[in-house]
């Protein structure tokens, strides 16, 4: 006896207790247990037994690797709903999957076959050049990427339970990221600036074509209402801990690890170096189980033909 | 003055921070709230929270300084230790998956009970619903279930706090306070006042 209210919430019994699925604490709160973790993109079921036994947080779930992505060029969709199904079969840690940006209809697939958080993401081709998904209307939560305050609030407003920075998917590169939680701790900490001058905070808004009250809310909290991780480039320990540094609550890991020649023990030191971040010595502890020589080949920003992160409604 | 730790390893650490400082508050009794990692921050704590977050995560992250045979020496000094969702499921004897079965993961196998992760399904089936807990008074108090484990056998000297319909969701075992549900993602203080009265001796 299932009821749907309204914003994705569902209202049914077990006995006699009423419970209520898909609230805003259900889907942010999930979000939360992820914190402080590695989510690592994966392809197939190994790779996905290799992330849980590595320590990490959860999986997501894609057709090809980011830098896979780029180097086959073009049309990249959600990954195959059987392989999809198979992971969810034998891990026990959370699964997340993809969808192209905009695309309800994937979204709603993802959301039957039992995902745990869905990607509406940059790294496949968008199939709404205008709008991204309205996320409130699923139970299920979504993770969104941004470059800045202004997107990842627009996304926060469009129902996304967690952002994450777009950096630059499938480089190797961390540059983008670097600059993405920069931007967005700076305009994070001028708005909490001018908090009691409303004529600068509605001004502020509009610039980031946000609304008010939520310019107001993260001007309050000093930080996203929702959780916010790194992504896009992360390829070693180090780079994983300087995120988190940066304030970041977690890592994406895409290609880093399985585009590298030692994916077991890089994932496994990612982990190490995300909970024990504030502590050099054992981030390089984490950083001398891994090999230069071993890590995925960079790509630089300035040669890429393809700029993932610039996909995505610019409202 | 009450010395509180709360695994910072990984998951909702911040939030058990906070609403442990409220919890002081509500009782007026001095104390701090610290972020522990190692060996030597957990040692001499007068309680210890275990987050929500990945039970296996925690299992493989503390094997690095053995941050697991800490909390067990911890626990044999009857220090108070409180555990939710992951926590829960750290603290078990016996824990399996209910999709996948049997799990061969390290657990603390403090608290004499099974515990079946994932127990009502995945994130799509997660839920917030109010729960009578008779030692929190007669309020309800919102339980919010996150792919949530439960409890499905009980041993000795496990004593029942809570249960939806029939099943087991919140236990103590003498110097244990469990729970299947997030209390930490509420403003009601009621269980961290509980472990903290439970380190006051008070209960």
């Amino acid at each position: 006896m299932e009821k749907i209210i309204n914003y994705g919430r569902v209202q049914t019994f077990l006995g006699k207790s009423q419970l209520t699925r898909g609230t805003v604490r259900v889907k942010r709160g999930f979000a939360k247990m992820c914190k402080h973790g590695v989510i690592m993109d994966v392809t197939s079921v190994e790779q996905a037994q290799i992330a849980e036994d590595a320590g990490a947080t959860a999986i997501m779930v894609l057709d090809k690797l980011p830098a896979d992505v780029r180097r086959a060029g073009g049309v990249a969709r959600t990954a195959s709903a059987t392989i999809i199904e198979d992971i969810l079969d034998n891990v026990t840690i959370p699964v997340m999957a993809k969808c192209r940006i905009g695309h309800t209809y994937e979204a709603k697939v993802l959301e039957v076959l039992g995902v745990d958080m869905i990607d509406e993401s940059e790294v496949l081709t968008p199939a709404d050049e205008e709008r991204h998904i309205w996320k409130w209307d699923f139970t299920t939560p979504f993770v969104n990427g941004a470059r800045d305050l202004g997107e990842a609030l627009r996304r926060t407003e469009e129902g996304a339970a967690m952002i994450r920075t777009k950096g630059e998917p499938g480089t190797g590169n961390v540059a983008e990221a670097v600059r993405h939680i920069k931007k967005l701790n700076n305009q994070t900490r001028w708005l909490t600036s001018i908090i009691d001058e409303d004529q600068e905070l509605i001004k502020t808004a509009r610039k980031l074509k946000v609304s008010y009250d939520i310019a107001k809310e993260t001007a309050k909290l000093g930080r996203l209402p929702v959780v916010n991780f790194a992504a896009g480039g992360i390829a070693t320990p180090s780079d994983a801990a300087f995120l988190m540094s940066l304030g970041c609550d977690g890592v994406f890991v895409g290609s880093g690890i399985y585009k590298s020649s030692d994916p077991e023990i890089r994932a496994n030191a990612m982990v190490l170096a995300v909970s024990y971040w504030e502590d050099p010595e054992i981030v390089a502890e984490a950083q001398k189980m891994v090999l230069e020589t071993k890590a995925m080949p960079g790509l630089d920003i300035h040669d890429l033909e393809l700029k993932m992160q610039e996909r995505g409604s610019k409202i | 003055m009450v010395t509180i730790g709360v695994l910072g390893l990984q998951g909702d650490l911040e939030e058990h921070v906070d609403i442990t400082e409220n919890a002081l508050e509500k009782l007026s009794l001095k104390g701090e709230v610290l972020v522990v990692k190692k060996p030597e921050e957990i040692e001499g704590l007068d309680g210890l929270i275990i987050t929500g977050g990945e039970s296996t995560v925690f299992g493989k992250v503390s094997s690095r300084l053995n941050v697991f045979s800490t909390i067990k020496q911890l626990s044999s000094k009857k220090v108070p230790l409180f555990g939710t969702c992951a926590g829960l499921i750290v603290f078990a004897r016996n824990v399996y998956d209910r999709v996948v079965g049997e799990i061969n993961q390290p657990t603390l196998g403090l608290l004499n009970v099974t515990v079946s992760r994932n127990y009502f399904g995945r994130q799509r089936e997660s839920f917030e619903t109010d729960l009578l807990v008779p030692i929190l008074g007669d309020k309800p108090f919102k339980g919010v279930f996150i792919r949530a484990p439960a409890i499905e056998e009980i041993g000795e000297n496990v004593e029942i706090l809570a249960r939806l319909e029939d099943i087991v969701v919140a236990v103590r075992q003498e110097n244990i306070l469990a729970t299947a549900f997030h209390p930490e993602l509420t403003d009601d203080t009621r269980f961290h006042e509980y472990f903290l009265k439970i380190i006051l001796q008070e209960t």
